[in-house]
């Protein structure tokens, strides 16, 4: 592998050390450290874009607010697939599904039962969030008993389709308006279902809340503090989260599920009941698919079965694939870069440039777009790109996973060998080795 | 064989196979439940439900001949994702954009001889992606304009070829001694781009695209939608044709050796590069005709009707047994029945739900497919 990357060690030996070199280093001794940089790269980018297409402070506190809750929402989704895909190896791509689970379980449990669609119990939301990550640790338990022991492949096929009928389900007219007795259980069907305001919301109606509007409010808008307000508790959960899964992959337990991926016989063969564990850590990470689920799409007042379609799963596939899969750490690094890059950016970069180059109104279609192109026109062509912004993220994220795969299925970060062990078991020396490869 | 043989026998494969004798049961239960619907016969059971019930004649059969029609699209499209699934080992995610593709170009061909000199070209190669000329206007249909129907089959069959093989090219080839996993993520990349060239270039509405003019005739007292019957013949002879090539050619005998055994293939001085080649050639070909004449039936075209059907191929290729393609044609047939026969008992809203929870079964509990695991063509 001949791919240098920015945070790579190149500079330690290197005879004179550039400026890059001693940040690269500076950047890359500790996660946190590598973590915040990269968030911090995406934040000058946007800030720059948006002062570009010429927005003020307001705009750019808006954007920076959007990015850190996307940062977050699958910040927690890639951690959890790379508990299941990264450290033991199971290659589960039903994620919309688990989510779906949770955001759903979450809002029959604690939406009110006079909602405008769909029903509930009117339980205290903490209920609910707990009742969703239980209920997607259940299906994740049902899906897990039978399954795990399938081929990678086979079980690949066996969640997506899973979550299909999940969402199906979810979907269907004859579930919208379902009771039992006097308690509802109405998922609303394809007309969604309503959910619980955020509790940080109510926040801003006390006391605190006005002082905090005071100081503030000069600046931002009131809106963008509410949204601020929930983006902060996300983060608290990613870093939560991400503290849970770094105790779990240095415990004992963690040691298995990695032995799991690397060979699962060898592990067998040493007296581990590999199947239990398998069972054990696909539950735990589906729970925390379903949490992930109910901090995003459960915090937005109204879901419905859309937001489950499995590109979703395959977002949160190629954030954690981008970040390396098997490395915690790159896992945050992924979804960064996957919303500032790959989902975020091109949108944004089209805002500005169709908004500064005045392409003038796109044309409908693609004929409409190439046949000027015969007169060397080349604006409508331009402004079909700009109009379809969309379809062309999509592709790009197709064409980025395709590279990924084929020239670095390593990932950012997943080149780093996490070790097993509770001390480094690195010989002390000038140079780190990548201890996999080193005893050839 | 007395009677106490046969229940010792049946006792024997309800403890070794309980799920097998639970599955069998439920299966004669809902026959038996059809069949007196058919009578006309409602046993009441408790809690307002009943056994039986009304199900008229022409409904049924109506249900049987939608399972036909869907079944044999499954079927087609499976052939290719069951070759490419046991000779390149990994799962081809892309599969359903390649449907797609051959909908989209050779309905484009099919509308440009149909509707030659009514509509300006870009409207026509592109499938009416915006307001134009109307499909009863373009008249592509196969009593109208025959000829029109014939040259995008072709055309659909040709371009999804192309496609497919500069997708293993680009995508596929420099990757080729990876395992499966790495190949089925680039399958999803490749699929996800695919997909959204074909959304960039032909637009994302949702349009009708064949003309329903005087399809419905009778033929020897019957009612038949010609469109659906071209469906038939056409999916029928592809089929035969593969079977004929698979048995019959050199080409045939070499794909079977290598869905078999790869690497006895390569020793024996097999081409593999070749054999991989041809099969994406087919593959890709059944593909794009499949997703031709599914538009052909269904009258509308849309870009991600290819990922609405992929779950749907897979479920047929996984219940036939993935590397054959009797059993993906088999499959088709299973899964196309369940879709449209489950009606009779589920809201509509579920009978797609049915159908994966049948692959998930079969993949569960008898992952070589129902019919006993012949994994070479």
């Amino acid at each position: 592998m001949t791919a240098e990357t920015a945070d790579g060690s190149s500079g330690i030996d290197g005879e004179d050390p550039s400026i890059r070199d001693i940040l690269a280093t500076e950047i890359g001794k500790t996660d946190f450290r590598i973590v915040i940089s990269t968030m911090l790269a995406i934040y000058a980018l946007f800030i720059v874009l948006t002062f570009l297409g010429g927005g003020d402070i307001n705009s750019a506190g808006s954007s920076i607010i959007r990015l850190t809750f996307l940062f977050a929402a699958y910040g927690i989704l890639t951690l959890a697939l790379n508990l299941h895909w990264g450290y033991t190896g199971l290659f589960n791509i039903g994620v919309a599904g688990f989510m779906a689970v949770g955001v759903y379980t979450m809002a029959i449990v604690s939406t009110s039962p006079d909602a405008v669609s769909g029903t509930g119990l009117g339980l205290p939301l903490i209920v609910g969030v707990i009742a969703g990550m239980i209920m997607a640790a259940l299906v994740g338990l049902v899906a897990a008993v039978p399954a795990l022991r399938l081929r990678a492949d086979y079980l690949a096929i066996v969640t997506l389709g899973l979550s299909e009928i999940i969402r199906l389900t979810l979907n269907s007219a004859t579930l919208s308006n379902w009771t039992v007795s006097v308690f509802g259980f109405g998922t609303g069907g394809g007309s969604g279902i309503d959910l619980p305001a955020r509790p940080t919301d109510a926040l801003l109606n006390t006391a605190f809340g006005d002082v905090l509007v005071d100081v503030l409010g000069t600046f931002l808008r009131p809106s963008v503090i509410r949204r601020s307000l929930w983006v902060l508790v996300m983060i608290g959960f990613v870093i939560a989260v991400y503290w849970l899964l770094v105790r779990v992959g240095n415990s004992p337990f963690g040691r298995v599920l990695k032995a799991i991926r690397e060979d699962e016989l060898v592990a067998q063969s040493l007296g581990k009941d590999t199947r239990w564990f398998k069972i054990k850590v696909f539950m735990l990470g589906c729970a925390l698919m379903g949490l992930g689920g109910i901090l995003w799409q459960g915090s937005q007042g109204y879901v419905s079965p859309d937001s489950f379609r499995p590109i979703v799963t395959f977002y949160v596939f190629v954030a954690l694939i981008i970040g390396g899969s098997g490395s915690n750490t790159g896992s945050l690094v992924g979804s960064i870069l996957f919303v500032g890059l790959l989902f975020e950016g091109p949108r944004t970069l089209a805002n500005i440039v169709s908004g500064s180059l005045s392409l003038g109104s796109a044309p409908g279609t693609f004929a409409g777009a190439m046949a000027p192109l015969a007169s060397l026109e080349i604006t409508p062509l331009l402004a079909y790109f700009m109009n379809n912004i969309s379809a062309l993220r999509f592709i790009l994220l197709g064409v980025v996973l395709v590279i990924i795969m084929q020239r670095r299925p390593e990932g950012v970060l997943g080149h780093r060998t996490e070790t097993a062990a509770a001390i480094s078991l690195d010989r002390p020396g000038p140079a780190r080795t990548n201890g996999g490869e080193s005893d050839e | 064989m007395d009677v106490s043989d046969v229940i010792t026998r049946g006792k024997v494969t309800i403890r070794e196979q309980p799920l097998l004798a639970i599955a069998v049961l439920a299966t004669a239960l809902l026959a038996l439940d059809l069949l007196a619907r058919l009578a006309g016969i409602e046993v009441p059971l408790a809690g307002g439900r009943t056994f039986g019930g009304e199900l008229s004649m022409g409904r049924f059969s109506g249900l049987v001949w939608n399972g036909i029609i869907v079944g044999l699209i499954f079927g087609l499209a499976g052939i290719g994702l069951s070759m490419t699934y046991s000779i390149l080992n990994f799962a081809n995610f892309s599969h359903g954009d390649l449907v797609t593709t051959g909908a989209f170009t050779g309905w484009g061909a099919a509308l440009l001889v149909a509707g030659w000199g009514i509509g300006d070209i870009g409207h026509l190669l592109l499938v009416r992606p915006g307001s134009g000329a109307s499909p009863n206007e373009i008249g592509a249909s196969i009593v109208q304009a025959p000829l029109s129907i014939l040259i995008g089959v072709i055309i659909a069959a040709l371009a999804t070829v192309v496609v497919a093989v500069i997708i293993d090219r680009i995508v596929y080839k420099p990757m080729r001694d990876r395992g499966g996993i790495p190949l089925l993520i680039a399958s999803i990349g490749a699929a996800l781009a695919l997909r959204y060239i074909l959304q960039f270039v032909y637009g994302g509405r949702n349009r009708g695209v064949t003309s329903t003019q005087d399809v419905n005739t009778e033929i020897a007292g019957f009612s038949v939608n010609m469109h659906e019957l071209t469906l038939v013949i056409v999916a029928i002879s592809l089929m035969l044709a593969m079977h004929f090539m698979l048995q019959r050619t050199k080409l045939g005998k070499a794909m079977r050796a290598m869905a078999d055994n790869k690497d006895l293939a390569l020793v024996t001085g097999i081409p593999t590069e070749r054999v991989v080649t041809a099969t994406w050639v087919l593959g890709g070909a059944l593909a794009g005709v499949a997703g031709y004449l599914y538009v052909l039936e269904r009258g509308t075209i849309e870009f991600n009707i290819g990922w609405f059907l992929l779950l749907f191929i897979f479920a047929a290729v996984i219940l036939g047994g993935i590397g054959s393609i009797y059993g993906a044609i088999a499959g088709g047939f299973v899964i196309g029945f369940v879709h449209e026969v489950s009606l009779i008992w589920i809201p509509s809203d579920f009978n797609a739900a049915a159908a994966f929870l049948i692959m998930i079964l079969v993949l569960l509990y008898r992952p070589q497919g129902i019919f006993g695991g012949v994994t070479t063509a």
